[in-house]
């Protein structure tokens, strides 16, 4: 590992300041993503600004038909959390199989979004549920949040500071793992709210997306039957040594499908 | 440098360590507990996994600054008084090794899936031991011996 400056700040203003000083600054949440990248110099900031030790960023809460999680809420404290599985049970069943215990007793929620892996599992829960993200100075929906591969409407210096989700009527998430490392080569999350339905996917492209001509036919009729005959297109989907773009375009069908069953 | 104080089996610890310093080389290079094992360095294989305070985390994925004012405990803390650990003891029992090399991460989750689910089937072994490889067994002992250990941990 190459040298770097560490920071511990204990508020979100200490934390501020100190990206702003730094010459080539990062934020570190759970550090599941930077630490590995950083050991493989495919990222080389100056000053390492560790939020961790944040007050402001960690918690659960529910209030109404809103759920509130913290951006340093760990993967495995949503998965163990009886108020997500009370509230949006198919956020507590993704937190869990997030990567592995270890990786979920360190990763967290807004770590994993501010990254935006193309093939990470909450962009699809956020996308669905209509989420709101809270940053340090402003509210994104969750689809104006994920812009591009790895790429975000995050400001430099700008940090998510909690994320709110909508309670749905029903809502389930499949995915189709990779052996190794557990990330979705294709996911599928499905929300039925009072708005209608929505549909995510993650994995598949370079960002997640909603496949909107399932939601259209989910609206109709949420049952798995409804999205026979719908052929989604391969076009612009991922093609790599895991899955080729073909074989995503099927899971996505195939993961829709399972979700629906899944949600009841 | 940060100066941090942390426990480690029970015992402990204050070092001013460099920021790039993994909590992982802290434990093996600094403090000489060489167990904890470093297989992969990319936090994929969980050789390294210890607990802090008490959750299994891959040690190479973790800066020792983050460990500041933790608990921290590796496969050396967990015999007592010269007694193996029931879970090592299950390892030894049901040949659940060859090599040995993941041995202690395998132990360290095992502990840890014990401990918070006391009467766990074999999926749940199996789902909780998807970070730790082993290249060697085939993990059917490792299966066998993380339920018996389970069992004698339940008393």
């Amino acid at each position: 590992m190459y040298e770097f400056e560490y920071h511990q700040p204990k508020t979100l203003e200490e934390a501020a300041k100190l990206f702003a000083d730094a010459d080539d600054p990062q934020f570190m949440a759970g550090g599941q993503t930077i630490i590995p990248v950083m050991k493989q110099h495919l990222a080389m900031p100056s000053d390492i600004i560790d939020i961790g030790r944040i007050a402001d960023l960690q918690g659960i809460s529910v209030d109404g038909d809103t759920l509130t999680i913290g951006a340093m809420t760990r993967h495995g404290d949503v998965a163990g959390s009886d108020e997500v599985r009370k509230s949006i049970p198919a956020l507590s069943d993704l937190a869990s199989h997030i990567g592995d215990p270890a990786v979920r007793n360190r990763g967290t929620l807004g770590g994993s979004i501010a990254n935006n892996d193309p093939a990470a599992d909450y962009p699809a829960a956020l996308v669905a549920l209509g989420a709101t993200v809270y940053t340090t100075s402003r509210e994104i929906s969750a689809e104006d949040f994920f812009t591009a591969m790895f790429e975000t409407a995050l400001e430099d210096g700008e940090m998510v500071v909690k994320v709110t989700f909508p309670v749905p009527e029903k809502a389930a998430y499949e995915k189709f793992p990779n052996p190794a490392s557990r990330y979705a080569t294709t996911g599928v999350f499905v929300a039925r709210t009072g708005d209608g339905v929505r549909v995510a996917v993650t994995g598949a492209g370079a960002c997640v997306f909603r496949q909107s001509d399932f939601e259209k036919a989910l609206d109709t009729d949420f049952s798995p039957p409804a999205l026979d005959g719908i052929s989604v297109s391969a076009d612009g989907l991922n093609s790599d040594l895991h899955a080729s773009a073909e074989y995503r375009a099927n899971l996505i069908t195939v993961l829709a499908k399972r979700a629906v069953k899944h949600a009841g | 440098m940060p100066v941090i104080s942390l426990s480690v089996n029970g015992i402990p610890v204050t070092a001013e360590v460099e920021p790039r310093l993994l909590l992982s080389s802290l434990l093996r290079d600094h403090l000489g507990l060489t167990g904890t094992h470093v297989g992969c360095d990319t936090s994929q294989c969980g050789a390294c996994v210890v607990h802090v305070d008490g959750k299994p985390v891959k040690s190479c994925a973790m800066l020792a600054a983050q460990a500041d004012g933790t608990q921290i405990t590796t496969i050396e803390g967990l015999a007592q008084k010269g007694k193996l650990h029931p879970m090592q003891e299950a390892f030894r029992d049901n040949h659940a090794l060859q090599c040995g090399f993941c041995t202690p991460g395998m132990v360290m989750m095992s502990v840890a899936l014990a401990t918070e689910q006391p009467d766990l089937d074999e999926a749940a072994v199996c789902k909780g031991l998807e970070g730790n490889l082993c290249r060697c067994t085939g993990y059917q002992n490792i299966i066998k011996a993380v339920m018996a250990g389970a069992k004698a941990m339940r008393g």
